[in-house]
């Protein structure tokens, strides 16, 4: 059986559909556990990246840092955490939100700072003060690569919000984790298939969010060059 | 600005040129032929008994020695290397095999001889390895049950009382709050608690559809954890659920004061450490020495064996040869 079938066998059943247990219930909750996680990371990680683009200092540390993040474990560090503090919110969002930062950070940071320096030196020159440098210029020049920044990190976090199943709680991982233990490859598979489409969709919805945010001109510029 | 350089795809093409496309196809291949070569000769994990584990995929031992493997968990080693040394106490050439890996690796190992012996608990070995719709649960069934289905090279000798099997469990202060020895007292708090287990006890026969079956039980809710390991230890102690599916030689029933309810319907089939030995490899000595171990082992002993090597970090042989001086037995 290939794992399509394997998951259409499954998905097909009427009853996984309903109750609170049911695949609409799992998706939600797995959005749930992203868009908190995502949220935090970006709170975090873009005031944090416009500084160090805006400012230049401590680039190199702060990037490489970052960078180094990527290494940690996300399931090692969801469980270390789940047997210090106990089955709290935390146990599962720090995980994530360590996985997102580093994505949003570098691409906030590389945006902030690759803005210009003759632009930046318009800025200055008009009079502006650094806020609204940063408000009026950077930001906005910055956009494609911070909602790019903010994509990957979305699409990090809704993949792996699938390890929050480990620890008891809910979201598509439950599938995963389940159909394991029970040797039911459907479950595993229908399970798996739901976080790819929802990772697509996260995508696509990206797509949509770039349409939204950056100025028109930058979009038009992106598409030429 | 520069176009994205053609060299971007990752060689120098100084480095092409001087060396060559059919060089670089050369070094490709001795790089993968090294890499197999360490790939499949790898295996031996390391072990913290004191005997030498070789690697466990090679064939047999060297005639007139006994092969004693084990399975790749602690108190598999620990079962293990009692064998070997109460054999070896007297006069029995025994090379050990430890941390060969899960049953699907050693079973057909043991069938064709190339181990003679290992611990096995008898439960899980009718269940999985001989005969899967056994519904065997006592100490007495799943024996027989064994000894008429076992393929004909094998054969298991005198279980022990000892038991390494699923259990409901408690913490003290719940056991004493409700008065609890049994897994029957728990019919009139079940409803008021929450269970934790690993994610298959939900739907397992011996699971949550056995306890309601067998004593009635509904509780609150389920949660899945993880198979009596720390996530499910941490659930009871912080109170996240109120009882949950432990191991009974888990060490931290001592360290944190747990209760392991008793089963006296036998929801969960027995797992009585059980020596299963390839009959060719059998001598009267062998037989003799296992079942007096067999004999001797209790799960308290067990139990607290399992704590000093997995909690204690003591060394694997000075357990085994404590508890065989202690009972009684040459080592």
């Amino acid at each position: 059986m290939s794992f399509f079938s394997y998951a259409w066998s499954w998905l097909k059943q009427p009853q996984q559909w309903h109750g609170p247990e049911g695949i609409p219930v799992r998706i939600l909750e797995q959005l749930g556990y992203s868009a908190l996680a995502l949220l935090v990371a970006a709170l975090i990680a873009i005031p944090l990246g416009i500084l160090i683009g805006h400012t230049g200092r401590g680039a190199v540390a702060v990037v490489n840092v970052a960078n180094a993040w990527r290494a940690i474990p996300t399931l090692g560090l969801l469980v270390l955490l789940t047997l210090w503090l106990g089955f709290s919110v935390l146990a599962w969002l720090v995980p994530l939100v360590v996985l997102a930062i580093p994505a949003i950070l570098v691409n906030v940071y590389e945006g902030v700072a690759g803005v210009d320096p003759e632009l930046r030196d318009a800025a200055r020159g008009m009079g502006m003060t650094p806020w609204q440098q940063i408000r009026k210029v950077e930001v906005p020049v910055a956009m494609p690569l911070i909602v790019l920044g903010l994509r990957t990190g979305a699409i990090f976090v809704v993949a792996t919000a699938t390890i929050a199943a480990y620890i008891g709680l809910g979201g598509l991982g439950r599938y995963i984790i389940d159909g394991l233990a029970e040797n039911n490859y459907g479950e595993v598979a229908g399970g798996a298939l739901f976080v790819v489409l929802l990772a697509l969709a996260v995508q696509a919805l990206f797509v949509g969010v770039r349409r939204v945010a950056v100025p028109k001109g930058l979009r038009l510029q992106g598409r030429s060059s | 600005m520069f176009p994205r350089s053609r060299f971007a795809a990752g060689a120098s093409p100084l480095f092409t040129k001087r060396l060559g496309a059919g060089a670089i196809g050369g070094l490709a291949v001795l790089t993968s032929l090294g890499l197999a070569a360490c790939g499949s000769s790898g295996g031996s994990s390391a072990s913290s008994s004191s005997s030498s584990s070789s690697n466990p995929l090679s064939s047999g031992a060297a005639k007139g020695t006994v092969v004693v493997g084990s399975a790749n968990f602690p108190e598999n080693e620990l079962l293990a290397e009692i064998y070997v040394l109460a054999l070896q106490g007297k006069g029995v050439k025994v090379t050990p095999k430890f941390n060969i890996g899960a049953r699907e690796v050693y079973y057909p190992q043991i069938q064709k001889g190339t181990i003679s012996i290992i611990p096995e608990y008898n439960g899980a070995l009718l269940t999985t390895s001989v005969d899967t719709s056994s519904t065997a649960a006592t100490t007495a069934d799943v024996d027989a049950a064994l000894k008429s289905k076992l393929p004909s090279s094998l054969e298991i000798l005198n279980p022990s009382s000892a038991q390494d099997k699923d259990s409901v469990t408690v913490t003290q202060a719940t056991a004493k709050k409700d008065h609890l020895t049994s897994i029957a007292d728990l019919k009139p708090y079940a409803k008021d608690m929450v269970f934790g287990g690993p994610p298959e006890f939900k739907t397992r026969e011996d699971g949550l559809v056995g306890l309601k079956k067998n004593y009635g039980l509904t509780f609150k809710g389920f949660d899945p954890l993880d198979e009596s390991g720390p996530l499910t230890l941490a659930a009871l102690q912080d109170g996240k659920v109120q009882a949950a599916d432990v191991f009974t030689t888990t060490p931290q029933i001592i360290t944190d004061h747990l209760v392991a309810l008793a089963d006296p319907k036998f929801n969960f089939a027995a797992q009585n450490v059980v020596p299963l030995v390839y009959k060719k490899a059998l001598t009267p000595t062998i037989t003799s020495t296992l079942n007096d171990v067999s004999a001797r082992l209790t799960t308290a002993g067990l139990l607290a064996m399992d704590k000093a090597i997995i909690l204690d970090h003591a060394n694997y042989s000075t357990v085994a040869t404590g508890w065989l001086k202690a009972v009684g037995i040459k080592s």
